[in-house]
């Protein structure tokens, strides 16, 4: 069989396998074959899991023989972020103090979707421990965008948006801190949304921020997102901060709404996002993007969030704060990779140091400055009053508007080492995404056309918390609307 | 309640050190801080076994061993057992939120400590010595223990050893930690204030309280002012205490060093000690200055914790009575005064249902209390049929069997349950005839005639060692059946007559 016939969304293709129309082991092989053919110039992945997915395939295939149900997912090909534990498995989360660990156990996430049929091709690179927007703080090398290779995929889920977008798998699994799906996901030319914090379980999730970490999908179309994130969301007793499913029945509903239209919706256009740091092309396929909400039946305003401007500042101070105290473990003690030295201490040190990258030194230095005695108050007790504000401010803008729609991403792909000599225009990456992560609210980015590089521009949908089943609406008016992504904005 | 409770302690219990140097006259003041593992069937955040003495990392799981990815799950048994001792130190119980306690060290697995920090679940509230003594405590929140380390090889301390050897079956237990206020006055204040504090662990069954076994640990926060000082001076916290014996000893050495340091012009510096059970010292550890900066913030991973009115309402309605409380009821059946040894005694060893049944059964008060304290402490004495120790009693009031003799039968009805009556019959146990009594008497004092003048014109010294010398030969004679109080009687009758 060749590769054209083989569907190309999540959603035909588990269609396809559950009614007998194709194996899930031919989806997989195309998919394996694909893989072969790019994966050495995408470094998508930090581990490719051919035989085991080919035994997860087959037993798809025997179920669908069997007439069991073979799940939602069934015989779909999916990427897992490499900070997602699987059981006996490396999971590395692209660092060295990893090394040869393999969990005893599966995320909630990993045995949801393997339980719903997909199947796991690989390990998704990503940057270290998440801290990183460009894949480049990767212990394993960075991974390149497959629709320019000399450009960076975004972070720190690089590697699971890489892989959505280069064909190696339709949906892949990622984790957002402060923007690590959306912010690749734009990157690259791909559907990612970063869910109600509470709506899919962290258990399992190697932790950068407890507070502000989720997991969510990547995919090509808004339809496949849905879908996955219905496979993954609901309540897990392992995770005290998940959200009851009495609370979550219509975020967990979301295949059902997206023929619903945008009619009679609020949407507003966030200022704060548009101006100052936002390239001119993106804000104008934003200002498309919002034309086209309007076209479609919504009522599109401008929308005032102050509070805003602060997200970055706060965001830097509570991520690595509470990063500082969660990367403690890696001690050299337990698991790992352990530098012997003459005493505990000296062992803890020369293995923190000889582990960790650059950035992950950094982001624990900041957090644990943040937190020390005579500091907290000025620094971690302000952003979390700041983090308060935003939440006030969201409340107020949802007054008037349903969803809020910016930018994703003030640029599109940039080039390899083009921002890591300067950390702070790396940080100012994550501007438009991270105050919904401060907040706990969803939101998603989908592709809206190229930019003036040819390269694709991200819109981001953003909704109160719980809101996914109308930023899902909008998204698919948008999705129907989006120019093609190989024309270049003039 | 009928007590004398005060907020500070009662006259004449103070420890005061007086200076050879100055003549300056000292007072302690010591805080604790008890550690105790919840007797919970399971850990503080994940299912594995809350058990001691296992094989070494068998009760572990991701959670407990803080591997990448796991996440922390509120054991609501933790809560129940943490309140019902909240409310049983009068506590008022809060909203409250978990907190990490950051700092490196290998017993711990996340190399944080989940603790409460600013905002515990129990707060102020106070427990009652049986001296009457109020000592307040400031929180008793909850948090959870460390694993353990093993020095192995080389000298086999912390530094020298050639390896170390962790064990993660206690990492994750859960702790209540108490904070007393620093209200205690005197060593032996301190010990008695850990006895009570274990008999409500042990009432409530929050704890097995073994200190022992380390599931009840205390850290004494000792400092010491001139009597009539109201400003409390620098205080060391003592650490290494595993048995209340050491507890005053390192309470009294302490106090003994910083008033030498002081009378010498010397300052205290606020620090760490450990006890040094063989040398019988304190021994500085870290100092405050060197202190680690623990970094304490809210635990994102766990939601804050605000039990509803109703739980609380159900906590008070199932707490059991309380020691202080006991104590109340025991004075008042008894007639014994409350502070007095036969009562306090009496309750520390739960064996005031007992006592109050004997009572009722007839027993008097004073003499039942007396044999609980003095001759009930053996295996089979929860069993004792009380009615049985009322009868016991009150033969012995009748007269029917000597003092010495109804500890006898006692001994016999523990082991056997049979009726006091059946033993005293079965040893040949009765009331010996007053004339009969006055024969064996009269023909010892007739068989020792120096002995006998000597009782008579002696000094009370000689007199009374004289008088051990009659009674013990009139017990020989009579094989221990005859009262000793008649037999001082007949022998004061006759020196009278003599004189």
């Amino acid at each position: 069989m060749s590769e054209s016939v083989i569907p190309t969304t999540a959603v035909e293709i588990s269609r396809a396998v559950r009614a007998g129309e194709l194996s899930a082991r031919e989806v997989l092989e195309v998919h394996l074959s694909v893989i072969d053919g790019r994966e050495g110039e995408i470094n998508a992945f930090n581990l490719v899991l051919a035989d085991e997915a080919r035994i997860a395939a087959d037993a798809v295939d025997r179920r669908v023989a069997d007439g069991g149900d073979p799940g939602l997912l069934a015989g779909v090909p999916l990427a897992v972020k490499d900070n997602l534990c699987t059981r006996g498995i490396p999971t590395t989360c692209s660092s060295r103090i990893l090394e040869g660990w393999r969990p005893p156990y599966d995320a909630t996430v990993v045995s949801r979707v393997s339980a719903a049929g997909a199947i796991s091709v690989g390990k998704t690179n990503l940057d270290e421990f998440a801290m990183g927007s460009s894949t480049e703080n990767s212990a394993f090398g960075p991974t390149r965008n497959p629709r320019d290779i000399s450009r960076v995929p975004g972070g720190s889920s690089g590697g699971s948006a890489a892989a959505v977008a280069a064909g190696f798998a339709p949906i892949s699994l990622g984790s957002d801190t402060g923007g690590s799906i959306r912010q690749p996901a734009a990157l690259c030319g791909v559907v990612g949304v970063k869910p109600t914090y509470g709506l899919v379980s962290r258990y399992g999730l190697i932790a950068f921020a407890s507070s502000l970490d989720q997991v969510g999908p990547f995919s090509t179309t808004v339809a496949d997102s849905a879908l996955l994130l219905e496979a993954i969301a609901g309540h897990d007793p392992l995770d005290s901060t998940s959200i009851p499913d009495a609370d979550t029945g219509a975020a967990r509903s979301l295949l059902s709404v997206l023929h619903d239209g945008v009619a009679g919706l609020r949407v507003g256009l966030v200022t704060e996002l548009m101006g100052e740091g936002i390239a001119p092309d993106v804000a104008a396929r934003v200002r498309q993007a919002a034309e086209a909400l309007a076209a479609a039946g919504a009522e599109v305003g401008e929308v005032s969030i102050p509070a805003l401007s602060y997200g970055l500042s706060a965001y830097y101070l509570i991520a690595p704060a509470e990063a500082s105290s969660n990367l403690a473990r890696y001690d050299g003690v337990r698991y790992g990779m352990r530098v012997d030295a003459d005493t505990t201490a000296q062992m803890n040190t020369a293995t923190r140091t000889a582990g960790f990258g650059a950035e992950v030194k950094r982001r624990i230095m900041l957090g644990t400055y943040a937190l020390s005695a005579g500091y907290y108050d000025a620094y971690y007790g302000k952003a979390l009053k700041v983090r308060t504000l935003i939440c006030r401010d969201f409340a107020a803008a949802y007054q008037n508007f349903d969803v809020l729609l910016t930018p994703t991403s003030p640029t599109t792909a940039f080039r390899f080492g083009e921002k890591t000599a300067d950390p702070l225009s790396m940080y100012l990456n994550d501007i438009c995404t991270i105050p919904t992560n401060l907040a706990g609210h969803p939101a998603m980015s989908l592709p809206f056309g190229a930019g003036a590089d040819g390269m694709p521009v991200g819109v981001q949908l953003m909704a109160p918390a719980l809101g996914e089943a109308t930023m899902f609406r909008a998204a698919a008016v948008l999705e129907a609307a989006a120019p093609d992504l190989s024309e270049a904005l003039q | 309640m009928s007590l004398n409770l005060t907020h500070e302690p009662i006259e004449g219990e103070h420890f005061l050190i007086t200076s050879d140097l100055t003549g300056d006259v000292w007072e302690i003041v010591v805080g604790l801080e008890v550690h105790c593992e919840l007797a919970t069937v399971t850990k503080l955040f994940c299912g594995c076994p809350n058990m001691f003495g296992d094989e070494p990392n068998t009760n572990v799981c991701p959670v407990c061993l803080g591997l990448p990815g796991s996440l922390p799950v509120l054991n609501h048994q933790v809560v129940e057992l943490a309140m019902r001792l909240g409310r049983a130190l009068h506590c008022s119980v809060e909203p409250s939120v978990f907190a990490r306690k950051n700092y490196f060290y290998p017993d711990m697995p996340k190399d944080y400590q989940v603790s409460q920090f600013d905002r515990p679940i129990n707060v102020d509230g106070w427990l009652d010595l049986p001296d009457g003594t109020r000592v307040g405590i400031e929180r008793a929140h909850i948090e959870e223990d460390t694993g353990k380390n093993t020095h192995a090889g080389g000298s086999g301390r912390i530094h020298g050893a050639d390896y170390s050897l962790v064990d993660y079956n206690r990492a994750g237990v859960p702790l209540v930690e108490i904070v007393g206020r620093p209200h205690i006055r005197h060593p032996e204040q301190a010990k008695v204030y850990i006895d009570e504090l274990r008999a409500i662990l042990l009432a409530t069954e929050a704890s097995d309280a073994k200190m022992e076994e380390g599931s009840l640990r205390v850290d004494a926060n000792v400092s010491v002012r001139r009597v009539g000082d109201p400003a409390l001076g620098r205080r060391c916290e003592v650490k290494n205490l595993n048995s209340l014996r050491s507890l005053g000893r390192a309470i009294e050495y302490e106090s003994r060093r910083q008033v030498d340091l002081l009378e010498s012009g010397e300052t205290i510096k606020q620090e760490t000690r450990h006890w040094d059970e063989g040398a019988g010292r304190t021994r500085a550890g870290r100092s405050k200055e060197e202190a680690e900066d623990y970094r304490y913030f809210q635990e994102p991973d766990l939601v804050p914790l605000a039990p509803s009115a109703e739980w609380i309402a159900a906590i008070d309605a199932a707490l059991p009575v309380l020691p202080a409380q006991r104590r109340v009821d025991l004075a008042a059946a008894s007639g014994v005064g409350i502070t007095e040894t036969g009562v306090v005694i009496t309750v520390q060893r739960d064996l005031d249902t007992l006592a109050l049944a004997a009572i009722a059964a007839g027993g008097d008060g004073r003499r039942v209390l007396t044999h609980v304290e003095h001759n009930l402490s053996g295996e089979g004495v929860v069993d004792l049929d009380p009615s049985l120790l009322g009868n016991l009693v009150q033969l012995e009031l009748a007269g029917q069997i000597t003092a010495t003799q109804a500890k006898t039968v006692l001994a016999d009805m523990v082991v056997t349950g049979r009726t006091p009556e059946v033993i005293a019959a079965e040893l040949g146990f009765e009331a010996m005839d007053t004339s009969e009594l006055e024969g064996i008497v009269d023909g010892i004092i007739a068989d020792s005639p120096d002995e006998w003048e000597g009782y008579c014109s002696g000094d009370d010294k000689r007199r009374g060692k004289l008088q051990g010398f009659f009674v013990g030969a009139v017990m020989k004679a009579t094989k221990g059946q005859a009262d000793g109080k008649a037999v001082n009687a007949i022998l004061d009758a006759r020196r009278s007559a003599a004189s």
